[in-house]
């Protein structure tokens, strides 16, 4: 049923949006990477005010096994207030979350108890190939017309091309595929808009043979993962311009553009260059009529003592960074990297988004670090800030510490473990600290690893704007 | 045509005009993005037009046809299709396709025709234009000369709620960019669209009633 009046969740501007009060509960994935037990969405307190704060208060078991959850978005958000089809008496409800491996796809409505999400749909395989050509769903935005969903793999069989596809908003059955013309594309991974630009954006990873059973060392170095992004017309689903960052710069995963609607620029992180082991941060935006990508930022590698490294980072005696996640708070001035690799979260300060400067650091677990959470020194924590999620009012990030498992596996192989931790923001001069009092881990998690943190009400990651 | 016909048309436009999903909205985001009053006030004269086309399309096939038939056939059913369309429009929660954001005022104003005639804008305007007295002539086997006259007083009828809606569009639009802002909208903006299919069908029900 539609609401009276707005879901107060709902802002015309990122301006406003930055003004919304601090979220209460934290929604993560969480999978258990032996596919013998039921994944997860646990809900985390986040309210400092509460007696619960930072520890797991809810939990919802999913009804299958071996779907290995990743990302997930909400039914509906912002976007909502568009001006040419407005239906803001909606409500931010259901929370849409597919099975990365399983291809299935569960809609959860966490109205009747916040804390305790119940699953009121599941998609079935079949019906996402069926209906759309596709399989492996990965990014869910909440469009102004449909729910767009990216997936990294073709279906009945074919290993691509992957793409996207578009669920009902009320009903959430798949409705097709968006594109009507693709164009070269045929390796997907996230995507984004600009909506008052009628652009989408997408980057490319690779297909599921490529990632599923690990990273594969000869595709890597013989640069076959994806290195591109992809400008298309929304209005039109057409594809218009691949956008080569150069084969070295492999896998460009997710998407933060602009969340100010005036602006047609937007960051991509570079997982890692075959060429010297750095990872890059690029920023697109407009040359012309033609788009464009500058590279803003290079992170090196660190050099480490081969005894401490991974069968596969041995040969190379250094500690690649693994940019594997970006999120850029909502008044467009924070950029947040995730070192995967090294164990390190970044801030840099992107007023001039070609002109990065860096505002703050902090560092936990890493490869070769494994670095302690301030609340537990005696604990090495394997796994590093990998999934980011910063709130709308741009004063806390979240991170999670698994990346993807036969991934955690191979960088991690004495186990990745599992942990949350939330950082402090100075939103005026930049700089960044672990909160003590928030430290769910381990046992918290119930033997399942973390991925990506959704916040009641928004985050800097599920919203897009239309109004200045 | 009637002070009271002209005050229902009056109202009736303002009440589109109000809604900002009829395009007064669409009006403010494109002068926000362009950050220029005038993208909005070039705006609202395409969004007017495409919304009184749909409408006068409607209203002049009504008051033509009505010249030439019998008026009871007429209202029943045209009360029949608004309560229809009314309770499709109450219980459907199709969204209108989106259309993109970067048009031309030509393109605009084919937008703002699709909404209105999605919405049934013209529907809604049927009950006033069978409340005046029928032309001369109707119900009397019907005459096809007097077509092209009742069309134009379908056009007039059009012509005077399509002004009201432009007006009350205008001043929303200005009000929200120059003065309230966006933010305004998340309190403010109460569910036109549900309110929209009662009319609907509560002026279906009106029409039905007064005509048996």
């Amino acid at each position: 049923m539609t609401r009276w009046t707005p879901d107060p969740t709902f802002y015309a501007s990122p301006r406003d949006a930055v003004q919304a009060p601090p979220e209460k509960l934290a929604y993560v994935a969480a999978f258990d990477r032996t596919a013998q037990r039921p994944d997860a969405i646990a809900v985390v307190d986040v309210d400092p005010d509460s007696t619960g704060y930072g520890t797991v208060v809810g939990w919802t078991d999913l009804p299958y096994t071996g779907d290995e959850l990743h990302h997930f978005g909400w039914n509906a958000c912002s976007s909502a207030l568009c001006p040419t089809a407005p239906h803001p008496h909606v409500e931010r409800r259901y929370l849409i979350v597919p099975g990365l491996r399983s291809s299935r796809i569960y809609v959860l409505d966490t109205r009747p108890d916040p804390a305790r999400p119940e699953v009121v749909k599941v998609l079935d395989p079949k019906e996402l190939a069926d209906g759309a050509g596709y399989s492996r769903p990965h990014t869910v935005h909440c469009g102004p017309d449909g729910i767009y969903l990216s997936a990294l793999g073709g279906a009945h069989g074919d290993d691509g091309p992957g793409g996207i596809a578009v669920l009902d908003h009320d009903t959430f059955e798949v409705r097709g595929g968006w594109e009507a013309d693709r164009g070269p594309q045929f390796l997907a991974y996230d995507f984004w808009w600009h909506l008052t630009e009628d652009v989408l954006v997408s980057s490319e990873w690779g297909t599921p043979s490529m990632i599923e059973d690990g990273i594969v060392g000869e595709l890597l170095l013989g640069r076959r993962y994806g290195h591109a992004l992809h400008f298309w017309d929304l209005r039109r689903r057409r594809h218009v311009q691949t956008v080569d960052l150069g084969d070295q710069y492999q896998m460009p995963l997710e998407l933060r553009p602009a969340h100010d609607p005036t602006k047609a620029y937007g960051f991509v992180g570079v997982v890692i260059s075959v060429e010297d082991l750095s990872a890059s941060i690029w920023v697109w935006h407009r040359d012309g009529e033609r788009w464009a990508a500058t590279r803003v930022i290079d992170i090196p590698a660190e050099p480490a003592d081969p005894e401490l490294l991974p069968e596969l980072l041995k040969p190379f005696g250094a500690v690649p960074p693994l940019v594997t996640d970006i999120d850029l708070s909502v008044d467009d001035r924070f950029l947040y990297v995730s070192c995967w690799g090294t164990g390190e979260l970044l801030q840099y300060d992107v007023s001039d988004p070609f002109h990065p400067v860096r505002t703050g650091s902090v560092r936990l677990g890493g490869i070769v670090g494994r670095v302690a959470h301030p609340a537990r020194p005696d604990l090495p924590l394997a796994g590093g800030p990998q999934m980011v999620e910063v709130s709308r009012d741009g004063r806390r990030v979240y991170l999670t510490n698994s990346l993807y498992g036969a991934w955690d596996d191979q960088f991690y192989p004495d186990g990745v473990g599992a942990w949350q931790a939330k950082l402090d923001v100075d939103p005026e001069a930049g700089g960044i600290t672990v909160d003590q009092r928030f430290f769910p881990h381990g046992d918290d998690f119930r033997g399942l690893r973390v991925h990506q943190t959704r916040l009641q009400g928004g985050d800097a990651s599920s919203d897009s704007y239309c109004f200045r | 045509m009637t002070w009271a016909q002209l005050a229902g048309l009056v109202a009736l436009g303002a009440f589109h005009g109000l809604n900002p999903a009829m395009g007064w909205l669409f009006a403010v985001a494109r002068g926000l993005q362009e950050g220029s009053r005038a993208v909005l006030l070039r705006s609202l004269p395409a969004i007017a037009a495409g919304h009184g086309a749909s409408v006068a399309v409607l209203a002049s096939l009504v008051t033509a046809t009505r010249s030439m038939l019998a008026s009871t056939v007429l209202a029943v059913s045209t009360g029949a299709l608004l309560v229809a369309f009314g309770l499709w429009r109450m219980l459907a929660r199709r969204h209108f396709r989106w259309v993109g954001m970067r048009l031309s005022l030509a393109q605009l104003a084919g937008w703002s025709f699709l909404v209105s005639s999605a919405h049934g804008a013209g529907l809604m305007l049927l009950p006033v234009l069978l409340a005046g007295p029928a032309p001369a002539g109707a119900g009397h086997g019907g005459h096809l000369a007097a077509a092209p006259a009742g069309a134009l007083s379908g056009l007039v009828a059009a012509g005077v709620h399509t002004v009201a809606m432009f007006a009350v569009a205008a001043g929303c639009a200005l009000l929200v960019h120059e003065v309230l802002g966006t933010g305004v909208l998340r309190r403010a903006w109460l569910n036109l669209d549900r309110l929209w299919a009662g009319v609907l069908v509560a002026t279906g029900l009106v029409t039905l009633v007064t005509a048996t």
